[in-house]
């Protein structure tokens, strides 16, 4: 158990000082302003792909309704900010906060759905809060809302995608993850193990919608201007491709696929087509080959190398 | 008596208005109801909510397109043409994509039906530009007028070329060998197979119907709109699953009628509340269905066993 | 002895289909029962209505004295019963240990942000259910194969860990669906020591479905035999070995 402990700590430093290098990348101007903005998106993207995770990978329901929780948390915060000039942290929170409920409001009647059905009522879900933003004109409508205060910075990104991942390892490795991985292997069984497979359920469902929430509101204060039309489901696939391809129920999964979805679209930005196609056949190549993804369940820690390295010295049942 | 008068005027013009939207209602309808009958059927067979299918209607209404306007077919031969060819791409795709998957988990089929979904919309996109094409306009002198509602000439066509379908279809389903042999495959893949159903013939065979179906709902949608684009396909695609469920996935006549009442709850919200809530209507409905009743209008519900 | 669980005229009707008839049981706290039928008798169905998984129609469970009708499978855990099942249903991606860690569920009190900030309770009840764990799967000689992937272990082995597994629960009343099937006669044998070791042990009622008849006629110190749904016979395996009913229901004739 103390090597948990420590793994953490080994896991801190390393990310402060990736922090510091990529700081001051930044700072000393060495990334163009492009790909500063996609080291952001790279971040927020993470925050994503792993909230997406915890539902469809380890508690194995399948959602599509991402992006309408994210647009939840991008409304309510910039409508924070730009309206009210509350702080960005409040600002982020409060969005966090709405997503997190919404979610817990439509997962509870959703979340008896199985399988196909709920992916496809998911994705309803999403398309209804996309289309009532777009008819509320005073955030601006189909036009999209102006005017939002650039308060993204590298730093907030970095640390907020940190937190999640910190969040969600911790919660994934514990007697209620393991209750949302009970129900993802077999739902009968696990409530004839005691587990409330409806609370469970709706938790994942609603800390995932929590998360997405913050991202959006992270996003959002990246650009002067959102629109409805950046958060469809289209926006949810995407979220989808780097969590399958990393792996359903790996977080070093879905770091790995947000980085490489990420890069790879904002690499071939000028030919978006192209961008798809590419996306299109590695989707199904890796569903041929792979269909785990990269990681399948696997965790960066517990592989051999890491594992000799942190390992040491503990008792032998952990 | 005047205030009744006014009364009586103003519901005359709202029954008016109701009556046109409905045949509006129906014409969209019966575009629905052609994808959803390539939906529900694909699922009936192999559970597989086909996400490429609106994908496959696009591609008809391209291929209808061209057979137009660089071919200069008349209508009926650019149908028979779109329907042919886009029957083998669903045949291809199927064979391509989803036969090496028959035993994956169905999540991975669901995911590579995406990725089959983003391959044809961009793909096609490559090749004739994301920019949205016009159909040339086709009856648009002609139209009937009853009682003051009128049906314009697209509208009987969508009409007549949709009943033609279902009888042709209604007649291979329940009369020929090979659409036994479709039912038996949907009812129990494996019991039809012992019986010496070649399953893997029989679903290449409902691929390429449904393939076919949505087609020529394609190219009927490019007659009745004039404008086609490689996105197309996602919305409508989306809304005949929907119209399936509402239905009973995996019945025939289900996906019909529900495509129908779906094409008039939309067309009543567009013109009584607002077109921009026509999408959110139709998924309303699909929330609300899952919800009261999963099975459809005309499905059985059936216990999990344990 | 003490009354542990009673079922009174329980029956469960599928769309106008009688699949459990007056089903009439009592267990006693210490009991090793045996519920035996043909195929498609309703044994399977009993449990379900037992465990919650199915409401019976009607009729009453009592369990330690309250009814149980109405609670779903989860709260019938809770409240000390579990069960495995005869088709095993096995956490098959997880590790063998994850799968007994599990079933502790319902016995680890820490909240969501002790687990999230590793404070608390966490480290405590995570090392005792780790001990346990390990300690259940000794039992069932499944220490070694603690870390192995649960699809992955051989038959007899799965079926072993499907008990182990509902041990964690911590239950009152165990319920076994088939546990020996597909075993060969060595591996049952073994099995019989094995829960009547476990009774003792952990101070079990237990009832068990099985068709390997000399399994149940073994240890089962009494038995109800369920024929179309209805019980035709009951009593102690000598009286049931004799009983023409039940000679009836399993080799045919008038």
């Amino acid at each position: 158990m103390k090597y948990l402990r420590k793994n953490d700590c080994i896991m801190l430093a390393f990310s402060v000082v990736l922090f510091a290098v990529l700081q001051v990348l930044i700072t000393e101007r060495v990334l163009s302003s492009f790909w500063q903005l996609n080291l952001l998106i790279i971040g927020i993207n993470i925050i994503l792909a792993a909230s997406l995770n915890l539902i469809n990978g380890y508690t194995g329901q399948f959602s599509l309704g991402h992006a309408g929780f994210m647009a939840v948390g991008a409304y309510v915060g910039v409508v924070l900010t730009a309206n009210f000039h509350m702080p960005f942290a409040v600002a982020l929170i409060a969005g966090g906060i709405a997503a997190g409920f919404l979610g817990f409001l439509v997962g509870i009647p959703t979340l008896r759905l199985r399988g196909d059905y709920l992916a496809i009522a998911t994705l309803g879900l999403g398309e209804i809060i996309r289309i009532v933003i777009m008819n509320i004109q005073y955030v601006g409508g189909a036009a999209g809302f102006k005017g939002i205060p650039h308060h993204t910075t590298f730093a907030w990104v970095f640390f907020i995608m940190l937190f999640t991942l910190f969040f969600i390892k911790n919660f994934v490795n514990s007697n209620h993850g393991r209750a949302c991985l009970a129900i993802r292997e077999n739902e009968i069984a696990a409530e004839s193990m005691g587990v409330n497979t409806t609370k469970y359920k709706v938790m994942a469902f609603t800390i995932g919608a929590a998360f997405a929430g913050v991202a959006g509101g992270l996003f959002a204060h990246c650009f002067y201007l959102i629109s409805p039309a950046s958060f469809t489901f289209m926006q949810t696939f995407n979220y989808l491709i780097m969590v399958v391809m990393g792996g359903l129920g790996s977080i070093t999964g879905s770091i790995a696929g947000a980085f490489v979805v990420t890069f790879i679209s904002a690499a071939l930005a000028s030919w978006p087509e192209f961008r798809m196609i590419i996306y299109a056949i590695a989707l199904i190549l890796l569903m041929f080959y792979r269909p785990q993804g990269l990681f399948g369940y696997m965790e960066i820690t517990n592989m051999g190398i890491f594992r000799r390295i942190f390992k040491k010295g503990e008792t032998p049942h952990e | 008596m005047r205030p009744l008068t006014i009364w009586k005027e103003l519901s005359m013009e709202v029954w008016h208005q109701v009556l046109q939207q409905l045949i509006n209602g129906i014409s969209l309808g019966s575009i629905y109801a052609l994808i959803a009958l390539g939906y529900t059927m694909i699922y009936g067979i192999i559970k597989l909510i086909n996400f490429a299918h609106g994908d496959i209607y696009m591609v008809g209404a391209y291929i209808g397109f061209f057979a137009i306007t660089q071919a200069h077919l008349s209508v009926v031969p650019a149908l028979l043409i779109s329907l042919v060819v886009t029957g083998f791409l669903g045949m291809l795709v199927e064979r391509l994509a989803y036969k090496p998957l028959r035993h994956a988990p169905r999540i991975s089929v669901l995911i590579t039906a995406i990725g089959v979904s983003f391959f044809l919309e961009y793909t096609t996109m490559y090749f004739v530009s994301p920019t949205p094409r016009t159909f040339p306009a086709m009856f648009g002198d002609v139209a009937v007028t009853v009682g003051g509602i009128v049906i314009n000439g697209q509208q009987m066509l969508i009409l007549g070329i949709t009943a033609v379908l279902m009888v042709i279809l209604t007649y291979i389903v329940q009369k020929t060998k090979t659409g036994k042999a479709m039912r038996a495959a949907s009812f129990d893949t494996e019991t039809a197979e012992l019986m010496g159903i070649n399953s893997d013939r029989i679903i290449s065979i409902t691929f390429g119907i449904g393939s076919a179906l949505a087609a020529v709902a394609g190219v009927l949608v490019g007659i009745y709109y004039n404008s086609i684009d490689p996105l197309m396909g996602i919305m409508p695609g989306l809304k005949a699953f929907v119209a399936a469920v509402l239905g009973g996935i995996g019945i025939l006549p289900g996906a019909v009628v529900g495509g129908l009442i779906l094409g008039v709850v939309e067309a009543l919200v567009s013109g009584f509340i607002s077109s921009t809530f026509r999408d959110a209507a139709a998924f309303a409905i699909l929330i609300l269905v899952l919800l009261v009743r999963p099975a459809g209008i005309f499905g059985k519900n059936t216990k999990e066993k344990v | 002895m003490s009354e542990l669980l009673r079922t009174e005229n329980v029956s469960e009707v599928f769309g106008g289909l009688k699949a459990v008839t007056d089903f009439n049981i009592h267990l006693d706290r210490g009991e090793l029962v045996g519920l035996i039928g043909p195929n498609g008798a309703g044994k399977t169905t009993a449990f379900n209505m037992l465990t919650g998984v199915y409401q019976p129609t009607t009729g009453t469970i009592t369990f330690e004295g309250e009814s149980i009708v109405g609670l779903k499978p989860y709260q019938v855990t809770q409240r000390g019963i579990a069960r495995t099942f005869q088709n095993i249903r096995l956490f098959s991606e997880l590790t063998v240990l994850e799968n007994v860690k599990i079933a502790f569920h319902y016995h680890v009190k820490y909240g969501i942000l002790e687990s999230v900030f590793r404070i608390g309770r966490y480290f405590k009840e995570e090392e005792a259910i780790e001990k346990e764990a390990h300690s259940l799967l000794k039992i069932f000689h499944l220490d070694d194969k603690a870390d192995e992937v649960a699809k992955n272990l051989p038959y007899g082995a799965q079926r072993r860990l499907e008990i182990a597994r509902a041990l964690a629960a911590k239950p009152k009343l165990l319920l076994l669906d088939e546990p020996a099937a597909g075993m060969n006669p060595q591996e049952t044998k073994e099995l019989m020591d094995m829960i009547r070791w476990i009774r003792q042990e952990f101070g079990l009622t237990i009832l068990l479905i099985e068709h390997d008849m000399s399994l149940v006629m073994g240890i089962c110190e009494r038995i109800y035999v369920l024929e179309y749904g209805e019980i035709i016979a009951q009593g102690t395996p000598d009286e049931i070995k004799k009983n023409p009913e039940v000679i009836r229901a399993y080799l045919g004739g008038e």
